[in-house]
């Protein structure tokens, strides 16, 4: 306490902060600035955060609606998309995650809770028919379940009017969506729900898309069918037995 | 050392108009006339927008706004024409007029959001337990109602609260009225309006489903208007102050301003597929993203849910004791240290993901070095109390307040704990971290805005006490039962999840299947709804006793605060 009276102590120069309130208020900002610059700005430069792996494509039209359902029933609410480099969580769930595999999700929907399982490779995991069934309701496919029921989903048209829209958002944001693909959204989005329809072109713009009535039920494009197509391309799209893991050490 | 200003003796002037209206001269501000006019604007276009979209929920919204435009300018218009030629003086016989109007509503405004909050949180933890709640419609599925849970009790319930509060003390700290006319008002009925937006926005389907950022682009514009205009009545509020010092309070009420601003801005970075649509695409993707959402997330908690509720601690602790700050110096350390490292903690969130080991490693190095300024922030807190700890038997507010620090000390030391990698590889994913909020947020947040409520209410309605300390005393202990069964129920059923997970048996295949870690819960799930029917229970047992004491006849007399006793209506 004596060195207050003979010279200025750090303490008493903090008064300078006390008086001036836009110093304060400069001064906040940068130390809190200073965090987030130094953990976000790299993940933009680094290799392993912007890698790019092959396989790893734009979600197609109808999948890419299916995800904004997705979205719009909050399903990151209780289910995580990002498998941890676990021993028991790459048994259960499949390979890690990689970071390129949401490269093109905005937003990224890994979770942060697994009320219900992880869903990073749900892709493929179940029939077209489970996962219709478990939508409309979970319990008659898994009797412990305690997730909501979404029966309306299926009884609900898809509203399409927005896709070609969003994807163009998406490609301003630098999803490779060419135009090519803006202009073909709506025919790709109704080939892919129909089986008889010609896919070429959707398959040869989004290779290894899915081409099938999702719902079931060929009278309607619900918003089922596109939220299924969604979930069975989930974590599909890397073949493991050809990737490097390697590749991005530097 | 410490510039608390001086206790309960200062004088307390009447939010209220003065009944004399003296309309000679009147002319119209810049705001009052710049305000209209934009809310005019503002009405057609929403109109128009309301007219073009294709989306009903949008549409909704879209004349929900119009609506509330075409009000504002109602009110706008009605209150010039009441109002005196004059504007509301600055002072009264030299002592301050300060404007408590807003604050009132801010304060009521937190009662109804909280017991909507707690309620919601109540019929979610039911759905958990008995999953035929949901009631297969998409607007009472859980994935809808639970960010309409946490976006209730964490900024409706806590930013009214905060808003409220910090507009009472800036004002009786500086010695000044708050700044601006119509700008306070704004401020808070603007914010409600957001809430309004961004609640009825959830269980109609519009959401970015970005974690406790869920409202969608043109809620988020609002706000941002709104947060600006916030930041500016505070600020100026201080450059009026007649004290020379910003007292230690008004420090974290900017950081929280000023930081939630930046981590709003950032993290909501979005492109709207059109004007005439509610959905949007965020700017950043994938890792990216998820940083720069948990960089925002974290410090939704960090800033929103702990640097503005240290301000209240800040102000109401040694207002209610009637004692100092404990000590001056460890306010300055606390604040810089708290703001500088809470920022670096994000990646905490992120262990184990695709996010790079380094990211991951420095959050959990500054999570774990956070322990120590949220420490010193408790027992600077605590201290406060040295010399009145007798004060703890009798007055159940200020015990509430003190236990709110003390559940501020566990479950920063609890946050720490989880983040670092090996504990966080069990924790994570599980309702471990559902119970350790909630130890935060029942315990510090609420806890702590319940005080600050207890204390506000006769302060600002000029009544001599509370209607009743002992429905206080009933309000603490039920919830308390309830936070306890909550927290408790949460980590057994967390540690539980988790190590169901990764068992093995004997012949190396996992244990469990997923679903037998679900169905493990369902007691915990069930033990859990009991605790949040209790805290909702005290909740409705405090707003019972705001709405009664704010009835009472009764006005405060002089030495407890009231300046001028005379001008106080017996209503």
């Amino acid at each position: 306490m004596a060195e207050a009276a003979t010279k200025k102590s750090l303490w008493a120069r903090h008064a300078f902060f006390e008086k001036n309130s836009i110093w304060l208020l400069l001064g906040i900002l940068l130390v809190v600035a200073i965090g987030g610059l130094v953990e976000i700005v790299p993940l933009f430069y680094l290799k392993s955060t912007i890698e790019k792996v092959s396989g790893v494509r734009p979600w197609t039209p109808l999948e890419l609606a299916g995800r904004n359902i997705y979205v719009r029933e909050g399903c990151y609410n209780c289910h995580s998309q990002m498998i941890r480099p676990l021993r028991d969580e790459v048994e259960r769930y499949g390979h890690y995650s990689l970071a390129a595999e949401s490269m093109y999700d905005r937003p990224f929907q890994w979770g942060s809770k697994r009320t219900g399982p992880d869903l990073a490779r749900v892709g493929n995991k179940y029939s077209d028919e489970w996962q219709r069934q478990h939508l409309a309701d979970p319990r008659s496919v898994v009797p412990g379940s305690i997730m909501p029921g979404y029966p309306f989903l299926a009884q609900t048209p898809l509203k399409t009017y927005e896709v070609a829209d969003d994807m163009k958002v998406n490609a301003v944001l630098g999803v490779p969506y060419s135009e090519a693909m803006v202009a073909e959204a709506l025919a790709d989005l109704r080939a892919q729900a129909s089986p008889d329809a010609d896919a070429d072109g959707l398959i040869e713009r989004y290779p290894g898309a899915q081409q099938r009535d999702f719902d079931g039920n060929p009278k309607v494009l619900s918003e089922a069918d596109a939220l299924i197509a969604y979930l069975q391309a989930l974590g599909t799209m890397v073949d493991f037995k050809l990737y490097d893991d390697k590749a991005n050490i530097r | 050392m410490t510039q608390l200003h001086s206790s309960a003796g200062e004088g307390h002037g009447s939010g209220a108009t003065e009944p004399g209206v003296d309309q000679s001269g009147k002319k119209m501000t810049f705001g009052e006339g710049g305000l209209a006019f934009i809310f005019a604007v503002l009405t057609l276009s929403c109109l128009t927008v309301a007219a073009k979209t294709h989306d009903a929920a949008y549409a909704f919204h879209a004349y929900l706004s119009a609506f509330a435009s075409l009000a504002a300018v109602f009110v706008i218009l009605n209150r010039y024409t009441d109002r005196p030629a004059a504007l509301p003086a600055l002072e009264i016989d030299g002592k301050p007029n300060y404007n408590f109007g807003p604050v009132k509503f801010a304060t009521l405004a937190a009662m109804f959001w909280g017991i909507a909050g707690f309620l919601v949180g109540v019929v979610i933890a039911f759905q958990l337990a008995f999953p035929w709640l949901n009631l297969d419609l998409p607007w009472t599925a859980f994935g809808r109602l639970r960010p309409l849970h946490t976006s209730a009790v964490i900024f409706a319930f806590g930013g009214n609260v905060l808003i409220g509060t910090s507009f009472y003390v800036v004002q009786r700290t500086s010695r000044a009225r708050l700044a601006g006319y119509l700008a306070p008002w704004f401020v808070v009925l603007g914010y409600n309006f957001f809430i309004v937006i961004a609640g009825t926005g959830y269980l109609l389907g519009i959401t970015q489903s970005k974690e406790y950022a869920e409202p969608e682009w043109y809620a988020d514009l609002w706000l941002t208007v709104v947060w600006v205009t916030y930041l500016l009545v505070f600020l100026a509020t201080l450059w009026r102050r007649r004290e020379p010092h910003i007292y230690v309070a008004n420090w974290f009420y900017l950081a929280f301003i000023v930081t939630i601003a930046m981590l709003h801005l950032g993290n909501n970075a979005a492109i709207p597929v059109s004007v005439f649509s509610p959905k949007s695409y965020i700017v950043w993707a994938g890792v990216q993203d998820a940083m720069v959402q948990w960089w925002y997330g974290h410090n939704a908690v960090g800033f929103f849910l702990t640097a503005g509720f240290l301000a209240i601690m800040y102000y109401f602790i040694p207002k209610r004791a009637d004692r100092p700050v404990y000590s001056y110096r460890l306010s300055i350390i606390h604040f810089w240290a708290l703001i500088f490292i809470y920022i670096w903690a994000g990646p905490h969130h992120l262990h184990y993901t695709a996010l790079p080991d380094w990211a991951q490693t420095l959050g959990m190095t500054f999570s774990i070095i956070l322990w120590m300024p949220s420490w010193g922030g408790m027992i600077n807190g605590l201290m406060t109390l040295s010399g009145a700890w007798d004060k703890l038997r009798t007055d159940p507010v200020l015990r509430m307040m003190v236990v709110s620090v003390a559940f501020y000390g566990m479950s920063t030391f609890e946050g720490p704990l989880m983040s670092v990698k090996e504990v966080n590889s069990l924790s994570h994913y599980t309702d471990w971290t559902i119970g350790h909020v909630h130890s935060g947020a029942l315990g510090w947040v609420a806890y702590i805005s319940f005080g600050a409520i207890y204390c506000l209410v006769p302060w600002l309605w000029q009544k001599r006490e509370l209607y009743s300390l002992r429905l206080v005393n009933w309000h603490f202990w039920i919830s308390t039962i309830g936070i306890v069964f909550y927290i408790s129920a949460m980590w057994v059923a967390g540690i539980l999840q988790g190590l169901m997970w990764r068992a093995y048996t004997s012949l190396g295949f996992l244990e469990y299947s997923f679903i037998e870690t679900v169905e493990a819960m369902h007691p915990f799930y069930v033990i859990r709804a009991v605790g949040g029917v209790l805290f909702l229970i005290g909740g409705l047992i405090m707003a019972f006793n705001v709405f009664m004491t704010i009835r009472q006849p009764e006005a405060a007399e002089a030495g407890t605060g009231i300046a001028n006793p005379s001008l106080v209506p017996a209503e």
